[in-house]
């Protein structure tokens, strides 16, 4: 499958990622690859396969409804690159 | 209100807290407040190498709702994760539901001015609430994540509706059903229940939907209604002006009354949903539902009909006393232990209605318990004291929360149907207003009606109004 410019922008952007240019061309040709090797599955006919939402088979694993005491708060906010006033403090973010 | 040749068509999307005692994936609590990041651990605060475990709770109250709705219960049901970087998700991913939701084609019926009519549900599918942010002065944002990780659940209605009250009436039927079922409180001050409008207008009679304007966060039902009707104007607008309406997402700004832009839609829906790995997906037998189905309370519909058939109210009453479990019981105490509940149901549209705001209708906040009410009525009933002293005595059982028969007796307002003392009273009426008997005598049926109010008047009310007419007759007469 071909893979555009516009494509790897697209994604890079979702990600919050600045390409080079450099980076967009090789990551354009790489995606291609990528994902024409995993076309190679739209040869298979999976007409009677059930669809995989999970590789290990195990189901309902379920936790009680029980509250159990928090995080101590100064331990949460240890490895924050910033805080103040016992929140997490993050670029200003405006709606 | 609106241009003849349009049509409106909303959808609603209707986010409720479940009132699990445990938030969704971790053991922090669910209570609403707290000093910020003090209901938090490392599994809602996204931190790396953390594994999420879904609360048993979640997925029962997910099928409480879905089956009270009349909705689909999906055997095998499975957790996604919703990609986005917003600083309220501090994983940068919300665990939802994608294409395979707890429960689907559901329904709600609603009465909008005496017409019935079917909503369906797409789905309801369940999820974790983010955090809250609060943008104060100062160089950033603040993250506070006590709300990260609250169990919701997400009904998505089909673009039924055709208007604002439409929709309102839908809000209302399923806030009252969420409630009725025990799965959320629904406290709309505290956004336990909040909605995103989609709406778009057409020309009466074009089959396709036109491009629709989504309206996020409303936490409450009359601004959503208010948002409704100027969204609906200004598509009508731009429509006519020969314009083109762009999909968006807007949000309402109370103050100016208007809805706002927030972002152009195509980027930030693309939300690369995949399957979560930590989590397995949810396997409901047939059993299971059948379980949860015969646990389930009578739901509004069907107390809507008993309360039309066993106690003769309106169906405007009946819906007004199912906006809550609370005003609902309060009802049905009362009239249960009365000897009219018509009376009971009057008195509560009446005088109790009245006297609470929209909040305390909902919470049943009445400073005394519904077997007074039943009393009150009772006394009437029984000819004991008259309705306008029955006003008196509700008044002092409001301010008060005394028992009504004790008022009655304390204050000696027993109603006084004793003929012998009566009589004596309308003798002295009857001199003390000649002109009055002379207007009655001369053929003024009005003047009778004088003499009857100073009656009651002489007596503070407490005259039996039937045997005050039958004596005054009878005196007249003479």
């Amino acid at each position: 499958m071909k893979i555009s410019r516009e494509q790897i922008e697209h994604v890079a952007n979702l990600a919050r990622l600045n390409l080079t240019e450099e980076e967009k061309q090789r990551f354009t040709t790489d995606m291609e690859a990528i994902i024409t090797f995993a076309d190679q599955l739209n040869e298979l006919d999976i007409k009677e396969i059930e669809p995989t939402a999970h590789v290990i088979p195990i189901q309902n694993v379920f936790r009680k409804d029980e509250a159990k005491p928090s995080f101590d708060r100064d331990a949460l906010l240890a490895n924050a690159p910033s805080k103040a006033d016992g929140c997490f403090s993050v670029p200003k973010v405006v709606e | 209100m609106f241009h003849p040749d349009y049509e409106i068509v909303i959808g609603l999307e209707v986010h409720c807290e479940l009132k699990t005692k445990s938030k969704i994936y971790c053991g922090c609590t669910t209570e609403f407040g707290g000093e910020p990041n003090t209901h938090c651990c490392p599994i809602c605060t996204g931190m790396p190498g953390t594994l999420p475990v879904i609360n048993e709770k979640v997925v029962e109250y997910a099928i409480r709702a879905g089956l009270a709705t009349d909705c689909q219960i999906a055997a095998f049901s499975k957790q996604d994760r919703k990609n986005y970087f917003y600083p309220d998700l501090p994983k940068a991913y919300q665990i939802s539901q994608y294409d395979l939701p707890i429960c689907y084609e559901g329904k709600v019926d609603i009465e909008v001015n005496g017409e019935n009519k079917t909503i369906r549900l797409t789905r309801i599918h369940i999820e974790e609430d983010a955090g809250k942010l609060l943008h104060e002065a100062g160089e950033g944002t603040l993250a506070d994540y006590n709300r990260c990780g609250v169990p919701l659940i997400e009904i998505v209605s089909e673009p039924d509706m055709r208007s604002q009250e439409e929709a309102r009436a839908f809000l209302e039927k399923l806030r009252s059903i969420l409630m009725f079922v025990d799965v959320s409180d629904c406290k709309m001050n505290e956004g336990s229940l909040r909605c995103d409008v989609n709406l778009s207008v057409r020309k009466k009679g074009q089959k396709e939907y036109g491009v629709r304007a989504e309206i996020k966060n409303m936490n409450s039902f009359s601004f959503a209604v208010k948002a409704m009707e100027y969204e609906a104007k200004r598509q009508i607008k731009v429509l006519e002006e020969g314009g083109k309406i762009i999909q968006e997402t807007r949000r309402w700004d109370q103050d100016k009354g208007v809805t706002v832009s927030m972002r152009s839609k195509e980027e930030a829906h693309d939300y690369r949903y995949f399957p979560d790995p930590d989590l397995m997906p949810i396997v409901t037998s047939k059993e299971r539902v059948d379980q949860i189905k015969a646990s389930l309370p009578e739901l509004p519909d069907s107390r809507k009909v008993r309360y039309m058939e066993q106690y003769g109210l309106s169906s405007y009453d009946a819906t007004m006393f199912l906006i809550s479990p609370r005003m609902a019981n309060f009802f049905e105490v009362a009239a249960e232990n009365s000897a009219n509940p018509k009376t009971v149901a009057n008195w509560i549209m009446g005088e109790i209605f009245r006297l609470l705001n929209e909040e305390e209708k909902e919470a049943a906040v009445i400073p005394f318990e519904p077997e007074m009410l039943s009393k009150l009525v009772n006394l009437i009933e029984k000819g004991a004291i008259s309705n306008s002293v029955g006003k008196k005595v509700f008044e002092e059982m409001w301010n008060t929360g005394t028992d009504p028969e004790k008022i009655v007796e304390e204050k000696g307002y027993k109603q006084v149907s004793d003929e012998g003392q009566l009589t004596q009273i309308a003798e002295q009426v009857l001199a003390n207003n000649p002109k009055i008997v002379e207007d009655y005598r001369s053929g003024k049926e009005k003047a009778f009606q004088s003499l009857v109010g100073q009656m009651m008047k002489a007596t503070k009310g407490q005259a039996n109004p039937k045997v005050v007419t039958d004596l005054l007759v009878k005196i007249l007469s003479e």
